[in-house]
This record gives structure tokens, C-alpha cells and sequence, in this order.
């Protein structure tokens, strides 16, 4: 049976000028990340640095999940928690609904991906505006993000002129930047000014402090939660970090991983909605913690590594998976080699697990992962998850669930005949002399590549050939 | 649901038995970067600091405490200003308004924005304020928007003009945090890190400027 995924993949193999606009941009990131960290050792240090402050952080999560809510909430930030996607929209209609609000300016966030936050809010009548630009020229035109940083990377420029010109036909055609770049600044000016509410993501939440932490190069993020009268934020439970001076090395992997930058335009520090006398801000800031799977992640000393993640996209950019199938194909908000860990993770390996097939376990992705997470160890270990029988052993959801009989029972067959002398020696004989008779359709391997062949003899009758006396 | 979705959650992560902290995890270091620590004098900052602000299109003039009135009004002018909204109140705010003559009409921000947010919005041209410092490292600004210089004034008005005092350019990140004892005063409720002009590179991996923030930061190093 074909897959969604593998009809999908199939479909966007075809397609020249998506993956020209994926090889174009992942080029440039991975030269960008490169000239970033000139000193390999120091690369290094950082790198053992953040895993450590990302791995001290989860140690203790649920008492900085604590912390953190004591400290939020002294400083006037109300503190939501959402075990699942549905909960965190209630939670998010709930405080819409107190505040009459008919529509929401949305900052960049992928855990509102990650909840159908727009499908949602959309059913109620509630208007969702992407305000971050990509994200505006993606919903312009229906789609979701194809990469996490970079949401709207697998289109080109023509591609945007376009686009703008269909939907807002009363302004002339171009297909300059900078043009471009001006008419979403007035048309999302106007609904910066008129919406009530603002909704945002969040890098890095300061036990601490009680602080919630934005990168942002645009503004949008800074918009989002300064302009309108009340801000809510959302994030996954994970992104606490213990204290402050945790965050600087934390910020600098980040831009330098994800675009190469040494910082980004905007490091956005809120601590608390506006305070009496201040004269802007919201007055009400409203912070939704949501788990989705991810206490069930945590209960796993090996996949708790997922959980590091800082969600720079470095190894989307340097997986040569995503560089030729595109965001898209994976038919899931996290794309790449992280959305081929945790997405089977969350939604379950009967639902995702062939995302952990997705891939050639090259290790680009550990290799350059900030916090180094063993991207690859984690995929094996779903592999397994997916046709292991013993699962009693595992909390990975959907264990077992793509373990099919013909498969182990070809693996059964395979271990027996290779644990037993005489009857391996008398298989590859007989394959050898009816090497002709074998089959050269082999499912999907042939459809792209010729059958392997078998040799002459087999490797045992050239060794003895050879002369070469194996006892 | 909330209280129960907490409740349940927390429970589940308690779980789960504590897992190892990591060994190389020292705190005395952490908060440097990679155990990398520079030695730069103060005019190694400058020198860092500007080529990094720069790099990013933002414009950079240097002054003293004599000519910073003259630099700014000269960038008024040279940009055709019309309007610049600036505090009254701080210190250098004070200073200009003094001699408000020299530069275009001074706006102050002196209720809160619903009562002129359209004004704000579509008829300021630029702003100036103060910054709580700098960082060489990466060329950025401190900025801790207060009562006097609320938040939208570095955001809002497409020309943002920022005066940054010398002293307060600090090598890297950790250290302002740590010089200035951010944690021990407390955090303001918001506090920024301004590296260069609102900018993307969303289509087509081009930068482009001012996308929802200024279109042109200006510093002056006093
Ligand atoms: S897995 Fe590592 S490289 Fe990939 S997004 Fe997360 S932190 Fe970045």
C-alpha cells in the first residue's frame, strides 16, 4: 500500500522549482551557520555548553515548571496548563471570549501550528492573522509552514509577486523585495492598530525571573505582544530554562545555528504586562503551557534528549531528506530530521512512525545540532519501537504498531537460516547457480535503481579459491 | 480543566525518576559563551561594536557629551524629519526639548497610547531615547523601555534614534547581565536587545528592511 507520505514525497519530487527554491536557500544557511563559528574548538565548547544547560533545565523540569509559575504569576503573568491541543485552544477561546474579541494578530509561533490554533479559532468566527511575513504569504495562499525558521522558503520571489497580486489585485505588480516587504508593513500596520489581542510563541521561559524570551528579526514578535491590549503566549512545557545567565549562550547557538546571524534584530525580554503608570504594553499577559505528548517523551531516559531541542532548524537545513523532498512532504508541523523524532513521538508510531524511516542516518543533524541531540540513535530506537513485540517495555505511544508478519517473519526466517551452517551454504549455492532466475522487480528499490546482481561464486567458494584457510 | 491539566501533567513529569544533571554543567561559567572570554579594551568595543551595527545597516555617528545635540539635529535634518517624539523628562530628553528649536516638532508621549495611538501609529517620524547600554560582541542596545520612553517609541515610528553612553558598552551579553545586576534589581516588564533595523529574509532569502519596526536605527556613541 502507498502512504500518504510516499504519495506525497512522490508528488513534490516532481516538482523542479520547489526543490531549486529548497537547494538555493539550504545552500546559503549552511555556508551562513559555517562562517558563524570559525573556531572549531570553540563551536565545540558551546555546543557541550548548551546540551548541558538544555539537559540541567530537564532534570529538574517539573520544579522549574514550578518556579516558573511562582515567579510568572508574582509578576502578574497569568499561567495556563493544556495537557492537549484542544485544552490550549478552550484555554486560548476562554480569554477571547472574555475580551469579546472578534480577532487575533498572531506572531510567529509553531506550538499554535502544532494546535490547529487557526483552524480552530476560524471555526468560531474568529479571525487569525499571521502577522510574521512569511507567515503571512503562506496563509495568503493556504498552506503551512514547509520549514520552522523560514516558513515560506519553499516559494520564490515570482512566486510572492504573484500571489500578492491575486489577492490584492487594487495594488500594482511587482516583484521587488523591498516593495514586496512594504506592502505586507502597511497592510498588517492596520491590523496591528485596530486588533485587541496578540498571541506569540516563546524561545526560552526564565525560571528564575519569570521572564518569557523572543528571537525575532522583523518585529512582528515585539508587535504582537506591546501593541494590542492582551498577549498570549504558548509554548511547550519543555522550553524553561533554570536561570538567566543560562540564556546567553543559549541565544547565540541559536541565531548563529539557524540563519547564521550573530544575534538576531530583536531579543524580547517580558517580565510582566504593563504596570500602573506605564504607559503601553497589555494589560493582561497570559502564558499557556502546553504538554501534547511531551511528559510522555519525558518519561524515557533515551528520547528525553528530544526534548533539548532549542528549534533552530540547523538540521532541517543540513538533512538531504528535507533539501529534496521539501517541508511539505512530511505532512507534519515539524518538518526534517526533528519533526522525524518528535512528531512520531507525539502523535504515535502507528500515525508517524515512518518519518523515522525518512531517512539515511548520514548524522548531518547530529553533527550540527546545538544542544546534541542523537538524532539518529533516537531514529533507530523508533524503528524499533515501531516492530518491537515486547512492548510492555516502552512508553513510546503506538509501540508495535508497524511490526507486520510478513516482514518478521522474512527476519525470522533470514536469523534461522543464518544461525544454522548447512542450510545458509546450501541457500547462497542455490541462489548463485540460479542467479538468472531472481527476481529483478524488488518493490520500490527498483523502481529507481537496477537489481542487485549476485557474483559468480559465492563468498565462501572464493575465499577457498583464494587458498585462504579460515580455521 | 486548567487546575486538572496541571495537576496531571506535573504528576506525570514527577513520575518520572530525576533524571542525572549534566556533569559538565559548572554554574560559575555559564553564563559565558563557551568558556570564551574577551579582552577588549574600551576602544575595542566601540570599534566591535560599530563594525557589528554597521554590518546591519544600522547608521552609527560618534560624538562627546558637547556635540551629541548637533549630531542629532543634524540627522533630523538630513533625514527631512517632521516631527520627533522624545521624553521630556529623562535626562536627554531634557535636553533637547531645551533647545527644541533645532530640531523638527518635538512630540512627547505623555498618556497612554489609546488616547493618540492613531497619531503614534501614522504621524510620528521618528524617535529618540536613551539605551541601558550596549553589547560589542554582536553590536546591540540595551533598551529597558520605562515610564518616560514606553515601549512602542523603539518600534512604532519608522527612524528610531538611539543615544548609547560608553561606559555602558559592556563585551558580551552575560556580562551587562551580570555588571548590572539584572537579576538582583529584577526584570523590568520588558526589557530588549536592538540589533540593527526591523528586517526579514523571508522571500527569497533577500533581506529586506523595516518589515513592522523601524526601517532605520540610528546610534550615537557618546
Ligand atoms: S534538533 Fe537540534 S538542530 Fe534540530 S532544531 Fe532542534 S536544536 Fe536545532
Amino acid at each position: 500500500m502507498t502512504s500518504t507520505f510516499r504519495t506525497t514525497v512522490r508528488a513534490n519530487l516532481a516538482k523542479p522549482e520547489v526543490r531549486a527554491n529548497f537547494y538555493r536557500a539550504m545552500d546559503g544557511l549552511m555556508t551562513r551557520r559555517l562562517d558563524q563559528f570559525p573556531d572549531k574548538a570553540e563551536l565545540e565548547r558551546l555546543r557541550t555548553q548548551s546540551m548541558a544547560i538544555r539537559a540541567n533545565a530537564l532534570s529538574k523540569l517539573p520544579e522549574l515548571l514550578e518556579t516558573l509559575e511562582a515567579n510568572l504569576t508574582r509578576n502578574g503573568i497569568q499561567v495556563h496548563w493544556a495537557e492537549t491541543p484542544e485544552q490550549g485552544n478552550q484555554i486560548v477561546q476562554a480569554i477571547l471570549e472574555r475580551h469579546n474579541a472578534k480577532s487575533i494578530i498572531k506572531g510567529k509561533s509553531m506550538v499554535s501550528e502544532e494546535m490547529g490554533m487557526n483552524h480552530f479559532l476560524e471555526a468560531l468566527g474568529i479571525e487569525c492573522l499571521e502577522s510574521d511575513l512569511g507567515e503571512f504569504i503562506i496563509q495568503l495562499d493556504g498552506e503551512t509552514p514547509s520549514h520552522i525558521i523560514m516558513p515560506a522558503i519553499h516559494k520564490n520571489r515570482v512566486q510572492i509577486a504573484k500571489l500578492f497580486h491575486e489577492k490584492f489585485p487594487d495594488i500594482p505588480y511587482t516583484e521587488d523585495v523591498d516593495e514586496l516587504t512594504q506592502m505586507a508593513r502597511r497592510i498588517l500596520r492596520d491590523k496591528f492598530y485596530a486588533t485587541t489581542v496578540g498571541l506569540s510563541g516563546v524561545n526560552f521561559m526564565v525560571a528564575e525571573t519569570g521572564t518569557l524570551c523572543l528571537v525575532e528579526n522583523e518585529g512582528n514578535g515585539r508587535m504582537s505582544t506591546t501593541a494590542p491590549s492582551v498577549h498570549i503566549a504558548v509554548t511547550g512545557i519543555e522550553k524553561v530554562v533554570e536561570s538567566l545567565s543560562d540564556v546567553p549562550p543559549l541565544l547565540s547557538i541559536l541565531t548563529r545555528s539557524a540563519t547564521g546571524q550573530p544575534i538576531t534584530t530583536y531579543f524580547n525580554m517580558i517580565s510582566s504586562p504593563r504596570k500602573p503608570g506605564e504607559k503601553d504594553g497589555p494589560e493582561e499577559v497570559h502564558l499557556v503551557l502546553l504538554d501534547n505528548g511531551r511528559s510522555n517523551i519525558y518519561s524515557d531516559p533515551e528520547l528525553l534528549a528530544t526534548l533539548r531541542c532549542i528549534r533552530c532548524g540547523a538540521c532541517i537545513n543540513h538533512c538531504p531528506v528535507y533539501v529534496r523532498i521539501g517541508g511539505h512532504s512530511y505532512g507534519t508541523v515539524y518538518p526534517g530530521p526533528i519533526g522525524s523524532i518528535l512528531e512520531p513521538q507525539k502523535a504515535g508510531l502507528d500515525v508517524h512512525g515512518e518519518l523515522a524511516q525518512a531517512s539515511t542516518l548520514c548524522g548531518a543533524c547530529s553533527e550540527v545540532c546545538p544542544v546534541r541531540i542523537p538524532i539518529p540513535s533516537i531514529l533507530n530506537r523508533l524503528r524499533y519501537d515501531g516492530v518491537r513485540r515486547d512492548t510492555a517495555n516502552t512508553n513510546t505511544v503506538g509501540s508495535g504498531k508497524r511490526r507486520t508478519l510478513s516482514e518478521a517473519a522474512t527476519w525470522k526466517t533470514w536469523a534461522w537460516a543464518a544461525t544454522h551452517p548447512t542450510i545458509y551454504h546450501a541457500g547462497s549455492t542455490l541462489a548463485t547457480h540460479f542467479k538468472g532466475m531472481l527476481p529483478t522487480n524488488l518493490g520500490a528499490w527498483t523502481t529507481v535503481r537496477s537489481a542487485p546482481k549476485l557474483a559468480e561464486s559465492t563468498l565462501h567458494q572464493q575465499v577457498k579459491n583464494l587458498g585462504v584457510d579460515h580455521e | 480543566m486548567s487546575n486538572t491539566a496541571r495537576a496531571n501533567i506535573l504528576a506525570r513529569l514527577k513520575e518520572t525518576p530525576p533524571q542525572p544533571s549534566h556533569t559538565s554543567y559548572s554554574s560559575p561559567d555559564k553564563g559565558r559563551l563557551g568558556g570564551v572570554s574577551y579582552a577588549w579594551d574600551t576602544a575595542e568595543r566601540v570599534r566591535r561594536f560599530t563594525e557589528r551595527m554597521v554590518a546591519v545597516r544600522a547608521e552609527v555617528h560618534h560624538a562627546t557629551p558637547e556635540t551629541w545635540l548637533d549630531v542629532v539635529s543634524q540627522v533630523c535634518a538630513a533625514k527631512g524629519l517632521s516631527n520627533l517624539l522624545v521624553s521630556p523628562e529623562t535626562v536627554l530628553g531634557k535636553q533637547i526639548h531645551a533647545q527644541a528649536e533645532r530640531f523638527p516638532t518635538l512630540k512627547t508621549y505623555d498618556q497612554p497610547i489609546e488616547s493618540w495611538k492613531q497619531e503614534m501609529f501614522y504621524g510620528i517620524d521618528a524617535a529618540f531615547t536613551g539605551t541601558h547600554g550596549g553589547i560589542a560582541e554582536t553590536g546591540t542596545l540595551i533598551v529597558m523601555p520605562s515610564v518616560d520612553e514606553p515601549r512602542l517609541m523603539s518600534l512604532v515610528p519608522p527612524v528610531h534614534i538611539a543615544l548609547l553612553e560608553v561606559d555602558k558598552l559592556y563585551t558580551t551579553f552575560a556580562e551587562a547581565v551580570q555588571e548590572q545586576g539584572w537579576v538582583q534589581t529584577g526584570m523590568p516588564t520588558n526589557a530588549l536587545l536592538i540589533s540593527g533595523p526591523s528586517k526579514s529574509a523571508d522571500i527569497e532569502q533577500t533581506l529586506a528592511y523595516g518589515v513592522h519596526g523601524p526601517k532605520e536605527l540610528v546610534v550615537v556613541v557618546v
